[in-house]
């Protein structure tokens, strides 16, 4: 098992590898002098030249990219150019936080969409079969700014339950878990949850329905076992394929949120892409994209191992 | 054989309905079951004859959607009007089956001895180190090699003949009466085949089991069978000891059957002997015999009515309203039946 995991973890380098050459070239791909935006219009043509070397924007590719790795390695993502603060730090802080609004939407969607799916596969053609998936499939297809927009129109505005923007009292950007941060987490993640609540409510119906379906099921009825046993029994088989979608689905939150991060000002990865993406900041978008992409890479690392621990079929070899 | 015990498989006038559509599509049209301890039935039919419904209804194993008419009595068990606890304890305990894919009928993700264990947990109540003790013996019993390192293993890391092998082992586990076996040995290359049905066969005489084995192959049917009752379009068309039936068949589908069979070598331009048309649709059978339209004896009276189970000799029967009247069986047939 451990070997597995540590062979698994050696494929992932090349991986690695090619994600940091994808954000390294982002900031060379894109149009214009990564230094256009902060340098004032009436620079002299010397000092450009200048902030250029500075940033080492005047030796090969291969040299930068190579620079660029070695500080990466050392910890050091360089600095945003919006505000000067070191990026390593700015996004690590927006990861933590977008990690526990990504975690517990997951979970909410998680146990919803579990929960609808076995209903739904279940009871394949019922009433309560249709009922769950329309749920999932609003769950899938409703806008997501704008079901959060009418979540903080309905409990912020009008019923005044919870606050509508921020992660914590007085713009705190540090989350905690206490009554007056989860206050602030409430709507951002139930919002959230819609996403992974539809898609894994789709994939447990499927699984259960086939599951259902196998001759494996009749068989432990044929031993005498009853329905909460063969309720198990499905649980177990269907588990390895609900877990590897609910981590995918994880990874995808933890990036992905740009929308309902910024409806809800969320100081997450989402609202970093955003103001990175808007104030032209690419030392910050390159680290943040790095981090991301680095995280949905161990993420499915970790799925991986797991759903082979969990399904015998999965060869380890 | 135990001709003075009391049978211990009693079905009556056994009907079995599926919703289809509008409609209802009746699988089984009115079987009768007999069967003792220690005796071995082969239900012989093609694929559509209603076979496996009847067997599987004696354990009530179809859809809720589905209707089973008629009496099961099992070993004093009224099996239709069991309650749902009584019904689970009666699976597995009392009766037991082994189904024909070995592969499809263990949980994938689950080890073989666990699977074992699981059912004596469910039905003595036993620990799961007592359900595991028993799934060793009886692997030992079904002679699979290595029996201690096979329990854990995954149904997908054994042999197709080991699987059922340790499928009989689960069959077996709660030591049942009888045993209802869905083809067991189809899915099984030839040489396995027969070590199975070897196996099955000793099983039997050690557990005095009363076994319903399903089939389509007639060679199996002989090998195993101490009875075989021939089904056709949800009916037991022809019914009698394994020697009756092979050597004296006296339902024209049985003999058609029979003739179907390639002996020995069959020469290059020789056409196999097949019945001509297919099985009757079973939403539309047609009136009376259902096998009238291929049978070369019809006459008008066979589409008039459902013809009666006629005694051909003690133990032998047949439902055709020709008996007595037909033509003696083919001599070529009765050779070869005696091979059997």
């Amino acid at each position: 098992m451990l070997l597995y995991a540590l062979k698994r973890l050696v494929y992932v380098l090349p991986v690695a590898f090619g994600v940091s050459i994808v954000c390294f070239m982002l900031v060379h791909l894109a149009p214009g002098d990564p230094l256009t935006a902060i340098m004032p219009i009436d620079a002299t043509a010397q000092q450009q030249a200048e902030m250029r070397a500075a940033y080492g924007f005047d030796k090969p590719l291969p040299v930068q990219y190579g620079l660029w790795l070695w500080k990466i390695f050392h910890g050091d993502l360089g600095s945003s150019i919006a505000s000067g603060r070191p990026v390593a730090s700015e996004v690590g802080r927006a990861v933590g936080n977008s990690l526990i609004l990504a975690s517990l939407a997951t979970l909410i969607g998680f146990g919803f969409g579990a929960f609808f799916g076995f209903v739904a596969g279940y009871f394949r053609g019922s009433t309560l079969d249709r009922l769950a998936s329309l749920v999932s499939i609003l769950g899938v297809s409703v806008p997501h700014y704008w079901l959060g927009m009418v979540m903080v129109i309905v409990f912020s505005a009008l019923l005044g339950w919870l606050p509508s923007t921020g992660a914590g009292p007085g713009g705190s950007t540090a989350w905690r878990p206490d009554w007056e941060h989860l206050r602030y987490i409430i709507l951002p993640a139930i919002t959230m949850s819609a996403i992974p609540m539809g898609i894994i409510s789709r994939t447990v119906r499927a699984l259960v329905a086939d599951i259902l379906s196998q001759e494996f099921v009749q068989a432990l009825r044929a031993k005498g076992m009853g329905e909460w046993d063969v309720f198990k029994h499905v649980v177990r088989n269907a588990a390895p394929t609900a877990l590897a979608v609910m981590g995918l689905q994880l990874g995808y939150l933890l990036g992905g949120s740009i929308l309902i991060e910024t409806v809800f000002a969320w100081p997450g990865t989402g609202f970093l892409l955003n103001t990175a993406i808007f104030q032209r900041d690419l030392p910050l978008l390159q680290g943040a994209i790095l981090v991301l992409a680095l995280f949905f890479v161990g993420l499915n690392l970790i799925v991986d191992v797991l759903q082979t621990t969990l399904d015998p079929r999965i060869q380890r070899g | 054989m135990n001709s003075t015990l009391p049978p211990i498989v009693e079905a009556r006038d056994l009907t079995v309905d599926f919703a289809a559509g509008r409609g209802m599509i009746r699988a089984v049209r009115g079987v009768d079951l007999s069967l003792k301890p220690a005796e071995t039935l082969a239900l012989l039919g093609e694929s559509g004859s209603g076979k496996s419904v009847t067997l599987r209804a004696l354990m009530r194993l179809h859809p809720k959607s589905a209707k089973i008419g008629g009496t099961i009595q099992v070993d004093d068990a009224d099996v239709l009007a069991l309650a749902p606890s009584a019904l689970r304890a009666y699976r597995g305990k009392t009766v037991s089956m082994i189904f024909q894919d070995p592969s499809l009928a263990f949980d994938p993700v689950y080890r073989i001895g666990d699977q074992i264990a699981e059912t004596v947990m469910r039905h003595e109540g036993a620990s799961r180190a007592e359900g595991r003790k028993r799934a060793l013996e009886l692997f030992e019993r079904v002679r699979i090699p290595s029996p201690e390192r096979r329990l854990d293993n995954f149904p997908h890391e054994m042999s197709g003949g080991m699987r059922q092998r340790a499928m009989i082992a689960l069959a077996l586990a709660c030591r049942p009466k009888v045993l209802l076996a869905d083809e067991p040995t189809t899915a099984l290359d030839a040489t396995v085949q027969i070590q199975v049905l070897l196996l099955l066969r000793e099983l039997q005489r050690e557990f005095g089991l009363a076994i319903v084995f399903v089939t389509h192959d007639i060679g199996v049917a002989v090998e195993i069978a101490d009875r075989i009752a021939v089904m056709y379009a949800g009916c037991i068309v022809e019914s009698g000891t394994c020697r009756d039936v092979i050597r004296n068949p006296s339902h024209p589908y049985t003999r058609g059957l029979l003739s179907s069979r390639a002996h020995g070598t069959l020469g290059k331009d020789e056409r196999l002997k097949a019945i001509p048309g297919s099985p009757p649709d079973l939403s539309a059978p047609p009136p009376g015999c259902a096998f009238g339209p291929r049978c070369e004896h019809f006459i008008d009276s066979c589409a008039a009515d459902i013809p009666p189970n006629v005694p051909v000799d003690s133990l032998h029967s047949a439902r055709c309203f020709r008996i007595g009247s037909s033509p003696p069986p083919h001599p070529r047939r009765a050779r070869h039946g005696s091979n059997a």
